[in-house]
C-alpha cells in the first residue's frame, strides 16, 4: 500500500537523479532557509560604510532665498554655528543693488566628532528687492540646472572621476516675510516653479515679530495656500518610502512645517547658561528655545534627522529628473561633452 | 581650498551642531535596504568548493546536489549555475550570491574553460552599464561579481598552468582571492611552502590579486599584517559535525584525529571568512572603481557610444 510505494519510488528516484536547473542568471533568493548556527559577522559591513562615511566625509549645498534683510544669513550661520555666510549690511550707496539675482556661493570646511562636511552657502542677493521682480526666480533656476548638468556631464565621461564633485543644490531654504497676512505673490511663484527642480523647505522669517497665536494662525494659513496653489516642499508626500517615512514626515508636514525661526549669533547669559539669543528691552528671545521660536525643529531636521534624505532626494528624484529630459531631448543620448582643457572624451 | 571650521567637539554643548548624526542617517537607510554581494567560485571538480561555501556561510547553498560521473564531465563545458540566499543577523540583511562554474578544469582539453566565466563577468558589467545609461536608474540590481574565490589543488607543486592563465585573463575583471583548498592533506610545512610557492609564481606572471587595503587608525595592524601573511588561505572546510570534547563543531573525522574548521591552528578558514565579511564593502567598491570602470572605458572607447 502507501509506505512500500514510497520507497520504491525513492529507489527510483536514486537511480535516475533528476539534473538540476542551471539558471544563467541568479534565481530568485530560496528564501531564509539558511539557519545560522553561529555568528558570521556580516554586520559588520554597516561598520564598514560608517568608517568609508568618515573618511570621506560629504558635501552638502544649501541655497537661502528671500528679501534682504529677512535674516538669511544669520539663520544659514546660526545653523552651523560658524560665520559661513557673510552678512551684507544692506544696499549703501556706493553699491547698487545688482540688477538681476546674483548667485553667490561660498563653501566652508567644517568637521564635528571626525565627521567632515564640505559646507556650501549659496546665497542669492537681489532676489526680490527689485521694483519689477517679474521672472528674478529664472536666474536661479538656472544656476540649479547648471550643477545637475556639471554634474551629468562628468558622468557620462569615458574615464570619469571616482568620487563626482556634487555642487547640485540639496536644499532651499524660502524666506518667508512675517507680515502676518499671508503669501506674496512672488513666494508662489518662486515656490511653484522652483519645487519642481530643487527640494524647497519654507521658512517663516524674524518670527519673533509675531505672538504665538499670530504665529499659529500665520502657519496655518501659508499651509493652506501652499496646498491650495499645489506645492509640495520637501518632504515631499510622494517619495515617502515607506510607513515610518510617512507617520514622520505627516506629522511635520502638516503641523511644525513652515518652521517659524529666528537666528542669531550673539550670545547672552540665560540662568547661568550661555544661550544664543536676540536682546530686547522686554526680553531675551532665546534661539534655541522651543517655546520661543522652532529655529530648533529647523535645525534638528535639516542637520540632523534629513540631511541624507535631502541629499538622496536630491539625486535619486531632482537629478534623475533632469537627466531623463536632457536624454530625451537628445534622442535618448548622453549629451555632448564641451571639449575641456584635459580633453575628457564623453561617450558620444 | 576651504577654511576649516570646527564649531564644536562635544556633543549637546553650545557649540554642537549635529551633523555627526550623519553617518547614523545613512546606516539607518542601509539597514532598512540591505546589501547585495556577488561570490564567485572557481576550480577543478573535488576541490572542496561547495563545502567549504557551505561551511562559511553556515548554510546549505546546495541541497540537492548531483555529482556527474566522469563519463559525464567529457562532454560537459564550464556552466555558470548562480544561487541567492538571504541572511539575516543583526538585523542586517544580506542577499548572498554564490556563483558557482561546474566544469571548470575537467574536460581533457581545457583550453576554453574560463571564456564562459570571463563573458559571465562582462555579461554582468555590461548589463550594470546599460542599466545606468538607462532612463530609469530607480532601482538598478548589482549583480556583478565582487570576489572571486580561486581554487589551487593542494596536490600538485604549486600553480597549474590552467591557473596561471586563469588568472592572468581575470585580475583585470574580478578581485581574485586564491585559496588552497583541502589543506588537511598537507603538513604545515608543506604547507608554509606551497603558499610561498604560489606567491613567488604570482608575482613573476605578474598577477594581480586582491590586495587588502591598509589597517585604519582604529583597526588591529598587526592582525591585518598576520592576515595579509596567511594569503593564499589554506582551508578545509566540513559539512559535518563532530562532537569534541563535549562541544559540536564542524571538521573532519579521521583515524588519527579531528581536523576541526574553525580552528585557526589547523587552517586558516576563520582568517578567510573574517577577511571576506570585513571587506566586502571595500571589495564592492574595488569592483565599483576599477574593474567596472575599466570595463566601461574599454566598451565605450571601443563602440564610441
Amino acid at each position: 500500500a502507501g509506505p512500500v510505494e514510497s520507497k520504491n519510488e525513492a529507489a527510483m528516484s536514486e537511480l535516475v537523479p533528476e539534473p538540476r536547473q542551471k539558471p544563467v542568471v541568479p534565481m530568485k533568493p530560496t528564501g531564509i532557509n539558511a539557519s545560522l548556527l553561529g555568528y558570521i559577522g556580516i554586520d559588520t559591513i554597516i561598520e564598514q560604510m560608517r568608517k568609508k562615511t568618515m573618511k570621506t566625509g560629504f558635501d552638502f549645498n544649501i541655497m537661502v532665498v528671500g528679501q534682504s534683510g529677512l535674516g538669511k544669513s544669520t539663520l544659514v550661520n546660526t545653523l552651523f554655528k560658524s560665520q559661513v555666510s557673510r552678512k551684507s549690511s544692506g544696499w549703501n550707496r556706493e553699491e547698487k543693488i545688482p540688477k538681476t539675482v546674483e548667485i553667490k556661493a561660498i563653501g566652508h570646511v567644517i568637521e564635528e566628532g571626525g565627521v567632515k562636511m564640505k559646507l556650501t552657502v549659496i546665497d542669492t542677493p537681489g532676489f526680490g528687492d527689485q521694483i519689477n521682480n517679474e521672472n528674478c526666480w529664472e536666474p536661479i533656476e538656472k544656476y540649479i540646472n547648471e550643477q545637475y548638468e556639471k554634474f551629468l556631464k562628468e558622468e557620462v565621461n569615458i574615464a570619469r572621476k571616482k568620487r563626482i564633485p556634487d555642487t547640485r543644490v540639496h536644499c532651499c531654504l524660502y524666506f518667508i516675510s512675517p507680515t502676518g497676512h499671508s503669501l506674496r505673490p512672488l513666494d508662489l511663484e518662486f515656490m511653484k516653479h522652483l519645487s519642481k527642480v530643487v527640494n524647497i523647505i519654507p521658512v517663516i522669517a524674524k518670527a519673533d515679530t509675531m505672538t504665538l497665536e499670530e504665529k499659529t494662525e500665520f502657519k496655518q494659513r501659508v499651509r493652506k495656500e501652499l496646498e491650495v496653489n499645489g506645492i509640495e516642499f520637501y518632504p515631499q508626500k510622494e517619495f515617502d518610502e515607506d510607513l515610518e517615512d510617512k507617520t514622520e514626515n505627516d506629522k511635520i508636514r502638516q503641523e511644525s512645517m513652515p518652521f517659524a525661526v529666528v537666528g542669531s549669533d550673539k550670545e547672552y547669559q540665560v540662568n547661568g547658561k550661555r544661550v544664543l539669543g536676540r536682546k530686547t528691552p522686554w526680553g531675551i528671545i532665546e534661539v534655541e528655545n522651543l517655546s520661543h521660536c522652532e529655529f530648533a525643529l529647523l535645525r534638528d531636521f535639516v542637520i540632523r534627522t534629513h540631511l541624507q534624505d535631502l541629499k538622496e532626494v536630491t539625486h535619486n528624484i531632482h537629478y534623475e529628473t533632469y537627466r531623463a529630459k536632457r536624454l530625451n531631448d537628445n534622442g535618448g543620448l548622453p549629451p555632448m561633452a564641451v571639449e575641456t582643457e584635459e580633453n575628457h572624451e564623453s561617450n558620444l | 581650498l576651504y577654511p576649516t571650521l570646527f564649531p564644536c567637539q562635544f556633543s549637546d554643548s553650545a557649540g554642537y551642531v549635529g551633523f555627526a548624526n550623519l553617518p547614523n542617517q545613512v546606516h539607518r537607510k542601509s539597514v532598512k535596504k540591505g546589501f547585495e554581494f556577488t561570490l564567485m567560485v572557481v576550480g577543478e571538480s573535488g576541490l572542496g568548493k561547495s563545502t567549504l561555501i557551505n561551511s562559511l556561510f553556515l548554510t546549505d547553498l546546495y541541497p540537492e546536489r548531483y555529482i556527474p560521473g566522469a563519463a559525464e564531465k567529457i562532454e560537459r563545458t564550464v556552466q555558470i549555475e548562480a544561487s541567492t540566499v538571504e541572511i539575516e543577523e543583526r538585523g542586517v540583511k544580506l542577499r548572498l550570491t554564490v556563483v558557482d562554474t561546474p566544469g571548470y578544469g575537467d574536460a581533457i582539453n581545457s583550453q576554453d574553460c574560463f571564456k564562459t566565466i570571463i563573458q559571465y563577468i562582462d555579461n554582468q558589467f555590461e548589463r550594470y552599464l546599460h542599466d545606468e545609461s538607462g532612463l530609469n536608474r530607480r532601482h538598478i540590481i548589482d549583480n556583478r561579481v565582487h570576489c572571486c574565490f580561486y581554487f589551487i589543488s593542494p596536490f600538485g607543486h604549486g600553480l597549474k598552468p590552467l591557473d596561471v592563465e586563469f588568472m592572468k585573463a581575470l585580475h583585470g575583471k574580478v578581485n581574485i582571492v586564491p585559496v588552497i583548498a583541502k589543506a588537511d592533506t598537507l603538513t604545515l610545512k608543506e604547507r608554509e611552502r606551497l603558499k610561498r610557492r604560489v606567491l613567488d609564481e604570482i608575482s613573476e606572471h605578474g598577477i594581480r590579486i586582491y590586495q587588502l587595503p591598509d589597517a585604519d587608525s582604529d583597526e588591529d595592524e598587526e592582525f591585518k599584517e598576520q592576515t595579509r601573511a596567511s594569503i593564499p588561505f589554506a582551508v578545509i572546510g566540513s559539512n559535518q559535525l563532530i562532537e569534541v570534547k563535549g562541544k559540536k563543531i564542524r571538521g573532519r573525522l579521521y583515524p588519527w584525529g579531528v581536523v576541526e574548521v574553525e580552528n585557526p591552528e589547523h587552517n586558516d578558514f576563520l582568517k578567510l571568512r573574517t577577511m571576506l565579511v570585513t571587506h566586502m564593502q571595500d571589495l564592492q567598491e574595488v569592483t565599483q572603481d576599477l574593474h567596472y570602470e575599466n570595463f566601461r572605458s574599454e566598451r565605450l572607447k571601443r563602440t564610441g557610444k
